[in-house]
């Protein structure tokens, strides 16, 4: 395992990274996925780094985050410690299969794929990229837009592993996949992961996803995670972020849901020093479902911007969105959702809202719902509040004994759980009914999955 | 049904746009192309001081090193600006000292839009003043108004008597560097109403603006200044309607409002500049800045439109609200048919104390049309307390529409609260269905709906407006509402 680290500042510098190690990041991968990278390359030489004056990143600056001197892996770094003494985690009776990447490499280097009953496949990409390039090939970069979106193009150049989840037709999964990121160095470094999830025909996984970082450097993390949920699949998607101030995080989700699909997309966003959470959903066959909330805490100078963009393409499909949040000190936050119906999406049924606390005069939030319909026989509605806790409920609460403090904590708990309630994971549900209370009774300054304690 | 329904719905796409025709007046104008020289002709034509001509040629300098705005949800198609003539005048002979002085066609033209220039004959109450091809026309009631002080004229008119007060608001909510059609029209801007209603005077009537485009391949700029002292109150009436034409005209506009302290300032419009034919050939480009400063306390700016009419429409009538207390209001029709596309809307900036702003946005969208509400309702750090509520709802009649909306939220402080929602439908079977079963036929259904639809904006129109939006309004509902 060789080391190569490399100084990065702006588009410029990728660019040079790029032609100075092209032969690094060709080596060892298919010839298809170097053809995507290169396309790419050239797309991410065009587009850079999204910067406010892009409509989609207006409210967060990305330019500036790449300034810092981070540094990036071509490889994975020997890593000498074991991670299982260091980590556990901490969802009592949840029972999963757990899977670790570590600074964006697949971890169990001994172990790169498992076979699951029924034929289901999950480990590495870069290894599934060598042993299954026909199943890769069909979907590899085929639902994530790296023409528009320049940070999608950055991590298609560089890609190398992530995580890649296969299951057949027909084939059901009960128990969770849990993905465990962990960031841990001694220095700043910049990771970019790139998972691959095929759901075939008719099967059902259920995939847990958590974001930890266990030591106190910088991290900045750019991830791309591409989703393809067959005709009548099910998927549901629980990603808990809960990083440490210093970090950073950009990711993508792009689902591609077939027809009659079913998709369940929550984040909880409990820690982290600047989240950019992009989803992308393209409904592309008639009876799809999809439901995607989300859940943002933030304090400090923490910033979350939410971003989700729903593509109605087909009839009589239903989709949901609800994202909520409540912002103390002076974080900022944003909220970015747009709904299109296109033109024969008829019985399109889309409903979006996002709702906001803000708890100081510090914090501020910028919200933007929006609606694009080209189709007459549609129910589309959205909603955007920000606000207080409200006034009546809290003397109601108040009237009857409970101090002010906890009332408030009542108050901002039950705001919270119109979200934790959708989480479809029972033992998670619990967990992070658990850690929510804890967040937001300012106990959660650290990490608790972890003993380092590191923030 | 589904077919009585859509057969219906084609109907309501074919009202005929009725104030097509072109009246034949001599006019004055000057050559087409844009140019300092032409900024300059401009502004010795109207004999004006030395600090317009300097506005104008700064906003005409600052004009040059911007771009086109490409951010609205519109397919505007690329403007040759040498291509405009800029200044375009019916004929007079010297000032107009009574009603007889004025060129009969021109007349015979106004009583043809049902505007009461003769106000001898007309007891209607509204004052107006009637711009044609950017100059002002004609002022009716002005010697009434001035009795109590009030100043309702012309533009150019008011450039000349009351330059201080011109010198002073013009720009002062606008800047001529605010955006692309804004700078524009501060280079080239022809004539306008000016407004001034000092402090605690109740303005008696309904003062009005009407304008009207005539001539051929002329671009209309006009800039309306409306300053409201002390405790004092207006209600002011923008109307427009233009030839039908095969080629696309240009009007680029600006509305200035300065409300000071309790001072209330209502301003509606119902916009009716011809929108094209069926095909979408021709039709006015309406790229609007208006802009309205609640500058004292317990200020309040209202804003009501009902625009039906132009190709495209860009406009967003929008409230700063800087004194503590201060109201911004915005209440909005927006329908377009055929191929007409409109992108509006409003901006409410808070930044008082416990201001206030309601946002009301209706949009109608048919045939092939695109209708977009766009709004920005901002709350600073300082504009503690601030209140808002939005709505906006469209309504779709047809499968090739569109309807969209991009609300912008950005909230500062703790206390504020902010809310806004919107819904897109279409009408309802069941709604239909229920007023079948009750004897009303599908056609009249419709017609029911989409007024009772509208009717919270149309509500609040004046009067004399309201009258004229709901026949507008019935002019697309043609052979639904019989």
């Amino acid at each position: 395992m060789s080391l190569e680290a490399v100084k990065i500042e702006s588009k410029q510098k990728f660019i040079e990274i790029y032609q100075d190690n092209i032969d690094t990041l060709k080596n060892d991968a298919p010839e298809y996925i170097n053809i995507a990278r290169q396309k790419a390359f050239e797309l991410f030489k065009n587009i850079g780094i999204p910067d406010k004056k892009n409509e989609n990143y207006k409210y967060t600056d990305l330019n500036k985050e790449f300034d810092n001197g981070y540094k990036m892996y071509l490889s994975p770094k020997n890593i000498k410690f074991q991670i299982n003494d260091i980590f556990r985690c901490d969802v009592p009776e949840i029972n999963t299969k757990v899977i670790l990447l570590l600074n964006g490499w697949y971890y169990d280097r001994e172990n790169l794929i498992t076979e699951l009953p029924g034929g289901a496949i999950i480990g590495s990409f870069q290894k599934a990229a060598e042993l299954y390039p026909d199943l890769v090939k069909k979907h590899f970069a085929q639902y994530a837009d790296m023409e528009k979106e320049g940070m999608v193009a950055l991590n298609t150049a560089f890609v190398k592993d992530g995580i890649f989840l296969y299951v057949p037709k027909d084939v059901l999964i009960e128990k969770p996949i849990q993905i465990i990121n962990l960031l841990m160095d001694e220095e700043e470094g910049f990771t970019q992961h790139r998972n691959l999830f095929i759901l075939e025909e008719g099967s059902q996984a259920s995939v847990v996803v958590c974001d930890h970082t266990l030591s106190t450097p910088n991290f900045l993390t750019n991830s791309v995670s591409e989703i393809f949920v067959g005709q009548n699949a099910g998927f549901d998607y629980s990603r808990m972020q809960n990083e440490h101030n210093g970090s950073k995080q950009v990711s993508h989700l792009y689902f591609h849901q077939e027809r009659d699909s079913r998709v369940n997309a929550n984040t909880i966003t409990l820690h982290g020093g600047l989240v950019r959470n992009n989803v992308h959903v393209l409904l592309n066959g008639e009876g799809c479902e999809n439901n995607t909330y989300g859940l943002y805490l933030t304090d400090k100078g923490q910033h979350i911007d939410n971003y989700v963009f729903m593509d109605h393409a087909f009839p009589n499909c239903i989709s949901n969105q609800l994202f909520k949040g409540v912002l103390d000190d002076f974080a900022t936050g944003a909220f970015n959702g747009k709904v299109l119906v296109r033109k024969d999406a008829q019985k399109t049924k889309a409903f979006q809202a996002n709702n906001n606390i803000l708890l100081t005069d510090d914090a501020d939030i910028n919200t933007k719902p929006q609606l694009e319909i080209y189709a007459d026989d549609v129910k589309c509605s959205h909603g955007a509040t920000v606000g207080q806790l409200d006034e009546d409920a809290m003397f109601y609460l108040r009237a009857r004994g409970i101090p002010k403090k906890e009332a408030k904590l009542l108050l901002m708990y039950a705001f919270a759980n119109d979200v934790i309630k959708a989480i479809q994971v029972p033992a998670l549900q619990d967990r992070i009914q658990d850690l929510v209370d804890k967040r937001l009774r300012g106990e959660l300054s650290r990490c608790n999955s972890c003993q380092m304690h590191c923030c | 049904m589904e077919k009585d329904q859509d057969k219906i719905l084609n109907e309501v796409t074919q009202g005929e746009y009725k104030y097509g025709f072109v009246s034949d007046i001599e006019s004055e104008s000057i050559p087409k192309g844009l140019n300092e020289d032409v900024v300059r002709l401009i502004s010795q034509k109207k004999n004006e001081p030395e600090f317009m001509l300097e506005f104008r040629l700064k906003a005409f300098r600052h004009w040059q090193t911007m771009k086109m705005p490409q951010w609205a949800h519109l397919i505007v198609p690329k403007i040759n600006y040498q291509d405009i003539i800029y200044y375009s005048a019916p004929k007079q002979k010297v000032l107009l000292d009574s009603l007889d002085d004025v060129d009969p066609e021109l007349r015979a033209t106004f009583d043809k839009l049902g505007i009461p220039l003769d106000e001898q004959k007309h007891l209607s109450g509204v004052a107006v003043d009637a711009v044609m091809d950017s100059v002002s026309v004609k002022t009716t009631f002005k010697e009434n108004l001035a009795e109590l002080g009030i100043i309702f004229c012309s533009f150019s008119e008011a450039v000349q008597e009351h330059p201080d007060l011109v010198k002073k608001y013009m720009g002062s909510v606008v800047p001529y560097t605010d955006n692309y059609f804004a700078s524009l029209n501060s280079a080239v801007f022809s004539d306008g109403s000016f407004c001034f209603i000092p402090k605690s005077v109740r303005c008696p009537m309904e003062l009005s603006t009407y304008f009207r485009i005539n001539a051929a391949n002329t671009g209309q700029f006009e800039r309306t200044l409306i300053v409201a002292e002390d405790d004092s109150y207006v209600s002011y009436l923008e109307g427009c309607t233009a030839p039908r034409r095969d080629e696309n005209q240009l009007h680029a506009a600006i509305v200035e409002i300065v409300a000071n302290r309790n001072a209330e300032v209502k301003y509606s419009t119902v916009q009716n500049w011809y929108p094209g034919d069926k095909n979408g050939k021709g039709g006015i480009y309406n790229f609007v800045t208006k802009r309205g400063k609640c500058a004292g306390e317990n200020s309040k700016i209202s804003w009501t439109q009902v625009e039906t009419g132009s190709a495209i429409t860009w406009k967003y009538p929008s409230c700063i609200l800087l004194g503590n207390n201060s109201i911004g209001e915005f209440y909005s029709v927006a329908v377009t048919n055929n191929h007409q596309q409109a992108d509006t809307g409003t901006k409410m900036i808070h930044i008082g104390k416990n201001t206030k702003s309601i946002i009301v946005s209706k949009g109608i969208s048919a045939g092939f049309s695109n209708n977009s509400y766009r709004g920005l309702v901002k709350v600073v750090k300082n504009a503690t307390n601030a209140r808002n509520f939005s709505q906006c709802d469209s309504l779709l009649l047809g499968d090739k529409c569109g309807a969209h909306t991009y609300p912008y939220i950005e909230v500062d402080n703790k206390d504020s609260i902010v809310e806004h929602e919107a819904t897109t439908s279409k009408i309802g079977e069941d709604q239909i269905f229920y007023c079948n079963q009750r004897g009303i036929k599908t056609e009249d259904a419709i017609g029911l709906i989409v007024n009772g639809y509208a009717k919270e904006v149309l509500n609040k129109l004046p009067m004399e407006f309201a009258v004229e939006a709901q026949k507008l309004l019935q002019i697309s509902l043609e052979g639904s509402v019989g």
